[in-house]
């Protein structure tokens, strides 16, 4: 045995590569799922593998992959949110009625703010008041549809400006904005998760509260923390989505709680448990992704969709339990 | 080892939660190297003079004296900076996390990264310190990067206590340390404690368990209803002896039940 303890003491690389911290053995899994999913629907409809249907499908899910991002980490610290569809869409609203007034960058201000905010709101009404985050985004929830009605007449916003339209159907290199911009965040969060003392904190957290505490983190603080950067992601996402629909409704990201959660737990990050990755929720967005749009183009229509993502999202959890039993 | 100065010392402790005398008198000191047995029914006040002493509760009377000066901890975290580390039954490490974590946890390394700010983790530096630390201990574990949810109860406590001393702790304090561990791995931890008192770190040990503190406290310490009642040097004592400091003050309780107190 000390022996063993010496030439690992000794080895000079760290035992700690981004590849092996991310890629547990559920991930392979799923790595599997979505290189089979892959085969079958390029069979299916050679279209799949288009360049066209590639951007169509990273314009789409890009939006998905910022909530999801931001989802992952509020799970992470052992919260969750129901809210952020509706918050979507009075961020879209709000940010609209900004842009259309005062321009394209205090909108673009005004959505990430307002996002910030309503997130650190959320932080506060779970870290401080102690709400269970079922309770309090909930609440958040039904507030914000009221809102965004309320604000929006129930009316869409659509002179916007036109420059706003390259947000979400702009490219760079062919590869689509949304697209860099999703890659940009899952990066950013993947490393603050894994590479920082702030995203140590966050897992102690969601794993042990009461050590976290006696360890000296000041749990409310960095919760409000996680909380306010997943609503700033929210404004982010609501901003690529409402140029993405060129118009702002308060509607708009309806269903987003629902995917960003789902995406999440098929990733295999587990509720209330500081366990999983954004590496994790990667995967979980590329299978929602390759699912929907892979039967899209086999003409299976949407509801059978969601009856399919349910099903996965249940399997996931279930595979995952049953990989624990046995550990 | 009785005639060496002590370095924390308790002076007639009092603290009133409401109507309620949680602690009615209670006295004690240890000094460098010593390891002491605090001992006592459940509910004679061993926890809640600890909190005292870890600055959880602000003493209502009496006087805490660290190396002969006088001290006050208004947060868990002064008591910490002072050198004082309590380990908790069942509430010291996130299950989630590797080792290295867990010792560094609230007390990361951090390196220069991104823009310059002091985010990132320095993994190497603390997983080198890691290494270390338990080999110091004699704490041999298979891998430094093991997440704590898969190792033994020994082992756990184990890194629970490495965490603890690796800050230059003067005192350690040990909520039931052996009270859920297999009795191979009692052993381990026994031998621990032991090699923090060679390094000149004082131990307080809870305990319901006396045949553990016989094996390695210097002096044992007994309470009830609120009070310390009794101090033996182990060598001058027996199980016996302290058995029955400790069932007087059970026979208290049982009255004071007894008149629906």
């Amino acid at each position: 045995m000390a022996t063993i303890d010496r030439t690992e003491a000794a080895s000079p690389a760290p035992s700690r590569s981004f590849w092996k911290d991310s890629a547990g053995s559920n991930s392979l899994g799923l790595i599997a799922v979505i290189l089979a999913m892959i085969a079958v629907f390029s069979l299916l409809n050679p279209n799949f593998y288009s360049g066209t249907n590639i951007r169509n499908v990273l314009r789409q899910t890009s939006i998905l992959g910022i909530v999801a991002c931001g989802q992952t980490m509020v799970i992470l610290s052992g919260g969750f949110d129901l809210s952020v569809g509706m918050v979507i869409g009075l961020i879209s609203v709000v940010s609209s009625m900004v842009m259309v007034e005062h321009g394209l960058w205090a909108g673009v201000a005004a959505a990430i703010l307002s996002g910030t905010l309503i997130g650190a709101f959320n932080g506060i009404m779970v870290a401080k008041a102690g709400l269970p985050a079922f309770i309090a985004t909930l609440a958040m929830f039904s507030a914000a549809r009221g809102l965004a009605l309320i604000i929006s007449g129930g009316l869409p916003i659509t002179d916007l400006p036109f420059e706003f339209g390259d947000l979400a159907a702009g490219q760079i290199l062919t590869i689509p904005v949304p697209g860099i911009i999703a890659a940009v965040v899952f990066i950013f969060c993947a490393w603050l998760m894994k590479r920082t003392w702030f995203g140590r904190h966050v897992y102690a957290i969601g794993g042990n509260q009461d050590a976290a505490t006696f360890s000296g983190i000041n749990v409310p603080r960095i919760r409000i923390a996680v909380w306010s950067l997943h609503g700033a992601l929210v404004g982010l996402a609501a901003l690529v989505l409402t140029s993405r629909a060129v118009s702002a409704h308060a509607t708009l990201g309806e269903q987003m709680e629902l995917e960003s959660i789902a995406a999440t737990v098929i990733g295999g990050t587990a509720l209330g448990r500081g366990r999983g990755s954004i590496f994790n929720t990667f995967l979980g967005v590329v299978v929602m992704a390759i699912l929907t749009n892979g039967l899209n183009l086999i003409n299976v229509s949407t509801y059978y969709q969601m009856v399919a993502i349910g099903i996965i999202i249940a399997g996931a959890v279930y595979v995952d339990q049953l990989k624990r039993g046995r550990a | 080892m009785s005639t060496a100065a002590p370095l924390v010392e308790l002076r007639d402790i009092r603290k009133t939660f409401g109507a309620v005398q949680a602690l009615q008198g209670a006295s004690l000191s240890v000094a460098p190297g010593e390891v002491m047995g605090l001992v006592g029914d459940n509910g004679a006040g061993k926890s809640t003079l600890m909190k005292v002493l870890t600055g959880v509760h602000q003493p209502t009377e009496g006087a805490i004296r660290l190396e002969g000066r006088e001290v006050a901890f208004g947060t868990p975290s002064d008591s910490r900076s002072a050198g004082i580390e309590m380990i908790y039954q069942n509430l010291a490490l996130a299950p989630n996390l590797d080792v290295v974590a867990n010792v560094f946890l609230g007390r990361e390394i951090r390196k220069k990264g991104l823009l310059g700010l002091r985010m990132a983790l320095d993994e190497e530096e603390m997983e080198k310190r890691t290494t270390q630390l338990l080999d110091e201990l004699k704490i041999h574990i298979k891998s430094v990067r093991l997440l704590v949810e898969k190792m033994s109860g020994g082992q756990q406590q184990a890194v629970a206590i490495a965490r603890a001393v690796a800050f230059k702790a003067k005192l350690v304090i040990m909520d039931e340390p052996t009270a859920a561990l297999a009795v191979k791995e009692v052993g381990k931890v026994l031998d621990i404690i032991r090699d923090l008192k060679r390094n000149g770190v004082a131990v307080i040990i809870i305990s319901h368990r006396l045949q553990d503190i016989f094996q390695v406290a210097d002096k044992i310490t007994v309470m009830q209803s609120g009070r310390t009642v009794a101090e033996r040097r182990t060598s001058e004592t027996d199980m016996d002896e302290i058995v029955k400091f400790i069932v007087g003050g059970a026979r208290e309780d049982l009255s004071a039940i007894a008149s629906g107190r």
